[in-house]
């Protein structure tokens, strides 16, 4: 599945705004203009478990709007990682709370891998650092790209 | 902020260490701000968890904080052991340029 396939999904999501919508209770610090269903339990669960690795940020892979945001992208890419879907949250205020609210997690970004939660840029960063990134990658079916650059592996 | 975060973070954790960097200067925020924290945190509390579950105790200590003034907070959740094995704290370099849109969103973090 390629990147831009998870944009033009993100995109058909917006599509479908308040279709899914099912009350207020994962909304109630957010009052985004018009509602949206991405806001929505259901709907969050759906789209985490699209594809295999799922990203929150602020901004969008190609211009991140925050350092960690940034990292995250920037790990993803030391390991070959290029199709993934992106969500940017500064997009969508409702989407932004929702997430947090589906996570139990109070900070963007976020990562999901095969529809689990993983954590937000210290814990990739640490899985990184550690190589259990590469082992997570390996059961989506995904060969990091730092396996074949063994020479000067993360050098960090 | 800062001395809020640390107060309820030694209650919470009984931390044998306990680091907290204000790096708010590194971001587009007016000086002075408390918006951007870096806390390292060494807890026998830790011990059995996986990062999540270690992130997740951090973010209950300070959800008052969180849910208002702070923005962002990267932490690092050792075990003792973890630590004697190395005591060095990361020190990622998170500064970055672009806003970070903290003055419009400062309310919802």
């Amino acid at each position: 599945m390629s990147g831009s396939l998870g944009r033009a999904s993100a995109a058909l999501l917006h599509l479908g705004r308040g279709v899914l919508l099912r009350g207020p209770a994962l909304r109630t610090r957010s009052s985004g203009p018009g509602g949206s269903g991405l806001a929505s339990r259901e709907h969050l669960d759906a789209l985490v478990k699209k594809d295999k690795v799922v990203v929150f940020l602020k901004g969008t892979p190609q211009q991140p709007q925050c350092g960690f945001s940034n990292a995250v992208v920037q790990i993803l890419r030391l390991h070959g990682v290029t199709s993934y879907a992106a969500y940017d949250v500064l997009e969508d205020p409702d989407l932004r709370q929702g997430i947090k609210d589906y996570s139990n997690w109070p900070t963007i970004p976020q990562v999901y891998l095969n529809g689990e939660f993983v954590g937000g840029c210290d814990i990739l960063l640490q899985m990184h650092q550690n190589g259990d990134l590469v082992e997570e990658l390996k059961k989506l079916g995904i060969r990091s790209a730092l396996l074949d650059a063994n020479t000067d592996q993360d050098s960090k | 902020v800062g001395s809020a975060i640390r107060a309820k973070l030694e209650q919470a954790l009984s931390p044998q260490v306990l680091e907290l960097r204000n790096e708010s200067s590194g971001h587009a925020v007016p000086p002075g701000s408390e918006t951007h924290f870096r806390v390292a945190v060494v807890s026998s509390r830790f011990e059995g968890l996986n990062p999540l579950q270690r992130h997740r105790l951090v973010h209950a200590a300070l959800a008052e904080e969180l849910a208002g003034p702070v923005h962002a907070l990267a932490i690092q959740a050792r075990t003792p052991a973890q630590w004697r094995d190395n005591p060095n704290l990361d020190i990622m370099v998170t500064r970055y340029r672009r806003p970070c849109q903290v003055n419009k969103h400062l309310l919802s973090a």
